[in-house]
């Protein structure tokens, strides 16, 4: 009996109970429709924190100033100066390492025309834009060479120049950053908001030399804020944080046995922490959906064992006339597997409808993958397949004579 | 168009030597009981003939009839259909062998219901590997023989019950078996109907050579056939010439076959 003949067989035996046939279906419908809800929101929660740690960059560590703790005592990270330009340029020759970015901060007021802006300026070295993993949007960053001359130029992140500027082309403009004039010489392209939720692109980038001698100034000449330090690879991170510590205590002549007066903080593995969050709940949402995955498979297999039970004499007519087990057995698999199937489908579209309403009202991020839907289908032809296996085992295995005189 | 056996005289299409059949049962207190439907049966059926098998209820009759119609298997002794020691054969094998060298006609009809009369005709073609279109061409032609050719887009509920035994017949013709069983193949059907029955089975034998095994408990019914078998309590007790060796009277009704 070939496919076609019994896919035929297998509709018209689920058309003449389609209330039970319905039902039946619904379980699955649920089932499915719950699981690609809950993959598309896990795996939509997923790619946002890549997004995020993506603009981040990679392979980072934060090297921040003064000790967390001294003699039981904590002073808080920054509280003492004792980070400098040249500890940054040192640390960039190391084997580990790609580049650094020192910077420092301070508070400032932004004027253009008639508007200002109050935001945190930023002094760093040109480094700063391929560590960070900035991108212009348009213009360009400034150079070493402005770096060494100490030039006046300002690359600001689209929020600021939003805020200042409004529509109107910012590169070229003079702004004024505490009342010095400044030359804006590129945008930033947005990234939205850090994994700590802070606006990221609410930032006036200048050089360090100009932002030290000129804007936030300091009482020791060199030092800095944090630096931000790249390793090569992923695996040179372990190596890199080795280095480092140990080049930094001998720039700092700190004998043996004393802390650290400085912290490095590995903010890849702050991303990972983050990203298996995001992994285990996009999992524990996927278990608790495949539980009513499981449930309409259960009842699949209670209601095919009802049907078999009621078609006993159709099952030893069909011996009667030379059906063999195969066929009996690949009868009931695919009604089985038809109710699955058409449960998945109907699952899929409304847990992709479900999905958009969810990234419409909710205002998440819904992704929805092949791979999904494609997992649907192996899901449920899977679970059509295993519970569907036993009651058409058990209608093949009659024997023809009792399934016959079955009343 | 001649059935599969051609040469009556090479072998007997059915030979059953010592055959015995039994049930175990648990009876109440759990102790098992052994019932013996059939003893010692022995029996030899040839190409071309039409057979009843008469007895009453309980002689066991129906169980050698499942039996010769590879449905259930003997206890003990051999059973050979078309030289086939059917004792030996797989569940899968018998299942070939029941849609290849036998036809059933029941006395319920035993149609498959929400089907076509065209697509019951069918079926056994389709578990034979023969494609669907092939299949109801088949089955149209058969159907059209029987005088059902405008019913066969007919539910076996919108047919009366004559006509629901034709296309039964047909459906055990249409695979082309050297061997009908028929169970009681007139029960539910009234006397004017039952002849036209039988007076197509007496065609099929006489004019396609097609052996026909009938069971039945009606004197009237068995005596189309050419012989007469008596089971009595699992035993053969007659095994005779029919007395009447040709048909009672009238002319078949249906075209030839």
């Amino acid at each position: 009996m070939n496919l076609l003949s019994i896919i035929g067989e297998a509709l018209r035996a689920l058309r003449q109970n389609r209330l039970r046939t319905g039902l039946t279906m619904l379980g699955m419908i649920i089932g499915v429709a719950a699981v690609v809800l809950m993959l598309s929101i896990g795996q939509g929660a997923r790619t946002k924190i890549n997004e995020t740690i993506a603009a981040m960059g990679s392979n980072l560590f934060l090297v921040v100033p003064g000790a967390t703790s001294s003699g039981g005592f904590s002073f808080g990270s920054g509280s003492v100066r004792t980070l400098t330009i040249n500890d940054s340029h040192a640390i960039a020759e190391l084997t580990s390492i790609k580049a650094t970015a020192p910077v420092t901060t301070g508070p400032v007021q932004l004027n253009y025309g008639a508007k200002n802006w109050s935001t945190i300026i930023t002094g760093t070295t040109p480094n700063y834009f391929e560590v960070g993993n900035w991108k212009m949007e348009s213009g360009a960053a400034f150079t070493e060479s402005d770096l060494r001359s100490a030039a006046r130029f300002v690359v600001l992140g689209s929020v600021t120049a939003k805020n200042l500027f409004n529509e109107e082309d910012p590169i070229g403009k003079t702004i004024r950053i505490s009342n010095r004039p400044f030359v804006v010489v590129g945008i930033l392209m947005a990234k939205g908001q850090s994994l700590t939720g802070r606006d990221q692109d609410d930032t006036v980038i200048i050089p360090i030399s100009t932002s030290e001698r000129q804007i936030t100034g300091s009482q020791f000449p060199g030092s800095i804020r944090y630096m931000l330090v790249q390793a090569k690879t992923p695996d040179d991170m372990d190596i890199a944080e080795i280095e480092i510590t140990q080049l930094l205590r001998q720039r700092h002549r700190i004998p043996k046995g004393k802390e650290n007066d400085f912290t490095v903080r590995n903010l890849t593995a702050i991303a990972d922490v983050a990203t298996d969050a995001a992994k285990v709940m996009s999992i524990v949402l996927g278990a608790i959906a495949s539980v009513s995955l499981l449930v309409g498979g259960i009842g699949i297999m209670n209601i095919m064992l009802v049907s078999v039970t009621e078609r006993t004499r159709e099952i030893g007519i069909r011996m009667a006339i030379g059906a063999n087990q195969r066929a009996i057995l690949t009868q009931f698999l695919l009604e089985a597997m038809m109710i699955c199937l058409m449960g998945g489908i109907i699952g899929l579209i409304i847990g992709i409808g479900g999905a958009w309403l969810v990234s419409r009202f909710a205002d998440m991020l819904i992704v929805i993958t092949a791979g999904m839907v494609g997992l649907a289908f192996l899901f449920s032809s899977a679970v059509g397949i295993f519970f569907g296996f036993y009651p058409a085992k058990k209608a093949a295995s009659l024997k023809p004579v009792d399934a016959l005189r079955y009343e | 168009m001649p059935a599969q056996s051609l040469n009556p005289a090479a072998y007997p299409l059915i030979q059953i030597e010592r055959l015995c059949k039994s049930y175990s049962l648990q009876d109440a207190s759990g102790k098992t009981i052994t019932n013996q439907v059939l003893f010692d049966i022995h029996l030899t059926i040839q190409q071309g003939e039409f057979v009843a098998i008469m007895g009453h209820s309980g002689s066991g009759k129906s169980t050698l009839m499942n039996i010769l119609g590879c449905l259930d298997t003997p206890t003990s002794g051999s059973y050979w259909l078309a030289e086939k020691n059917v004792a030996t054969l797989s569940k899968d094998e018998l299942a070939r062998i029941r849609n290849e060298k036998i036809g059933f006609v029941f006395q319920g009809f035993n149609l498959l219901k929400r089907m076509t009369a065209l697509d019951n005709v069918a079926t056994p073609l389709l578990y034979a590997g023969i494609s669907r279109a092939q299949s109801r061409k088949r089955a149209l032609e058969l159907l059209r023989r029987t005088g059902l050719e405008n019913f066969a887009m007919h539910q076996p509920n919108q047919l009366s019950g004559g006509q629901q035994q034709r296309v039964a017949i047909s459906r055990a013709l249409v695979n082309h078996p050297p061997l009908i069983l028929a169970d009681e193949p007139t029960g539910n059907l009234d006397t004017q109907t039952s002849r036209e029955i039988m007076l197509l089975f007496d065609q099929l034998n006489r004019e396609q050579g097609i052996t026909i095994v009938l069971v039945t408990h009606e004197d009237d019914i068995a005596a189309y056939a050419h012989r007469l078998i008596r089971l009595k309590d699992g035993h053969i007790v007659l095994d005779e010439k029919n007395r009447h060796e040709t048909a009672p009277g009238g002319t078949p009704s249906f075209p030839s076959l």
